[in-house]
């Protein structure tokens, strides 16, 4: 947003200026910085922060396992309750069977945990883990947190999650 | 394979000093530009609006547990019931008596008034079937579940089984036959008899046989279903904020006039520093969530637990989801299944209300605690500690990490209280 701001400005500064568009590019460039700083201020207020990793697939806290959770493919409406899956296996790529994983989260930016108590009620394959329960309450940054209990160990993985509004959906 | 390290918290101290930040970025570009609020909406802020219209509203979800909920001849026969006074144990007290259909289905009561009074202010209807969780402190997991609760409560109905299920069977027969099937026959039964009533009537449903029971009981909660079919049909009108935000979206100059700038800016404050949408939010302004926001209590001596004393409720409840008398499959009571009982901010919790036609339902709050919307909004910028576990609102010089205090001036306290104002509309009712 900046850098296009920056060449803009210098597009326009070798060309031949007429005095109306010079008050009409004042005018638009005053009008312009403002906006930048304006939406530089709002997205401070109320986003999620910009370094959010928002990869669905990383190792966990402890590199014990890769983790990969998979909401599902028709993102829920807000407050509707639905399931996620869960993929568990070692760094070596060999899935993770009978582990034991609980569930947490909540907002960070409002200081609140999930609406419900997501569990993982069963493994659907080898490695490949059913967690229901998930529901959002609302738009913005979710943070999902697994605690995950297994043959290499015990490990956690958090995942982050930025749930749209529906106007922005549609 | 690629692995990627451990998202990390992002710093607080980091966030805090944005918000000041950001907060005199606005100010500081509102006054550089002289922006007026009406043209200031970002794409971000509108998407924030759009969400909070009724137009966003989906249909209200299934209830799987109530096999009636929309069937019209079951919401027909459902108003009838709901406005039945012979229910009651002193034949005046209806459904109706504290849900008053022409007053947003509330009474303005601080607290509800049946045969005797009760402790928590009356809820209102329009719309509660979009929330999974009925009463103040989500002790019900169904529309109808909830309407069988006030029945067999001492100073609502103040009513028991036998005597619903007599009184049905002797005036609405052919009715419920035609929703429900054939009507067990309740000849030779007490006529006072029930498992929440005095000792007498306790004893009286105890020694009933058990068949006899279920059949009560049967009776009892398709009664719930057939007015909970009804109270399905009531849903909010549109406000002028409703107006206001499709102006915007069209940028209708003419069409935002229909909210003083004052309300504009209470509108601005309800997204922003005063917090609210945090938690009112999405078309009904409400998460259909439980918070403890340190409202008093009505009875100091003795505070309302709310949530934290519902959810033992709940689970044990012979009409939940999960119960008989549910016509729910196991797997489709999910938010029963996964509700959560053990969270500590459970504590003093109570639901979030609609804030759809707030302004006509003085007195505020679960037990009508503040008289005025300009009482409520002074309540939060106050933030005062909870009587009974631990308010979620911000304080000044506390180890809250995330949410800021609130703080509002006497006159963004008006303006918030003159936006509430905005959110009024007819109550959509089924003939």
């Amino acid at each position: 947003m900046f850098l296009w701001a920056t060449r803009q400005r210098k597009a326009g500064h070798h060309a031949p200026v007429t005095r109306l568009e010079t008050t009409w590019r004042t005018t638009m460039s005053r009008h312009f910085i403002s906006m930048v700083l304006l939406t530089t201020a709002l997205t401070a207020c109320g986003s999620p922060p910009k370094d959010l990793d928002l990869s669905l697939r990383h190792a966990s806290t402890q590199g014990r396992y890769v983790v990969q959770v998979e909401p599902p493919a028709a993102y829920p409406a807000i407050n509707q309750i639905h399931a996620w899956q869960v993929k568990l296996s070692s760094p070596d790529g060999t899935p993770i069977r009978d582990a034991r994983i609980a569930v947490d989260g909540g907002m960070p930016q409002h200081g609140h945990g999930l609406p419900t108590r997501p569990q993982v009620t069963r493994e659907l394959a080898d490695g490949m883990y059913l967690m229901e329960g998930m529901k959002f309450s609302m738009t913005g940054w979710w943070e999902i947190k697994l605690a995950i209990q297994a043959a290499n160990g015990s490990d956690t993985a958090v995942f982050n999650t930025v749930v749209g509004s529906p106007a922005a959906r549609q | 394979m690629r692995t990627l390290p451990p998202a990390e918290a992002p710093s607080v101290s980091g966030r805090g000093f944005a918000a000041t930040l950001c907060l005199a970025l606005v100010s500081a570009v509102f006054l550089l530009t002289g922006f007026t609020w009406a043209d200031a909406w970002t794409a971000a802020d509108k998407a924030v609006l759009a969400s909070m219209t009724l137009d966003k509203l989906p249909p209200a979800p299934r209830d799987p547990s109530n096999a009636v909920a929309a069937v019209p001849a079951a919401a027909q026969f459902g108003k009838r019931l709901f406005e039945e006074v012979r229910f009651s144990r002193n034949r005046e007290v209806s459904c109706a008596s504290c849900h008053e259909p022409t007053r947003q289905f509330q009474d303005g009561l601080p607290v509800g008034k049946g045969v005797g009074t009760g402790s928590r202010r009356t809820m209102p209807i329009a719309g509660v079937a979009h929330g999974p969780w009925l009463f103040w402190d989500g002790r019900k997991d169904s529309l109808w579940s909830q309407a069988l609760g006030p029945l067999e409560d001492s100073v609502e109905h103040g009513s028991n089984r036998t005597r619903i299920a007599k009184v049905l069977r002797a005036h609405y027969q052919p009715e419920y036959e035609a929703l429900f099937g054939p009507m067990p026959d309740l000849a030779g039964l007490p006529d006072d008899a029930g498992p929440q009533g005095s000792a007498a009537e306790r004893e009286a449903w105890q020694v009933m046989a058990a068949h006899r029971r279920e059949h009560v009981n049967r009776v009892f909660a398709n009664l719930g279903k057939a007015i909970a079919a009804y109270e399905r049909t009531l849903t909010p009108g549109e406000s002028r904020f409703d107006r206001y935000v499709r102006a915007v979206m069209a940028r209708d100059r003419d069409g935002q006039q229909i909210l003083s700038s004052q309300e504009v800016n209470g509108l601005r404050l309800f997204v922003g520093k005063a917090q609210c949408a945090t938690c009112h939010n999405g078309p009904l302004l409400t998460d259909q969530h439980f918070h403890n926001t340190g409202v008093p209590a009505r009875d100091p001596l003795r505070p309302d637990r709310g949530r934290a004393a519902a959810t033992a409720k709940v689970l044990r409840d012979e009409f939940n989801c999960l119960g008989a008398f549910s016509d729910a499959g196991p797997g489709a009571c999910q938010e029963l299944r996964f509700m959560v009982t053990d969270d500590p901010a459970l504590e003093g919790a109570f639901k979030t209300p609609s804030l759809r036609n707030v302004a006509q339902r003085a007195p505020y709050m679960h037990a009508g605690q503040i008289a005025s919307l300009e009482g409520v909004v002074a309540h939060y910028a106050r933030s005062p500690a909870a009587a009974v576990g631990h308010s979620e609102l911000a304080h000044e010089g506390q180890g809250h990490t995330e949410r800021k205090p609130i703080r509002l001036s006497e006159s963004e306290v008006r303006d918030v209280a003159a936006f509430l104002q905005t959110l009024s509309g007819p109550i959509g009712v089924a003939e």
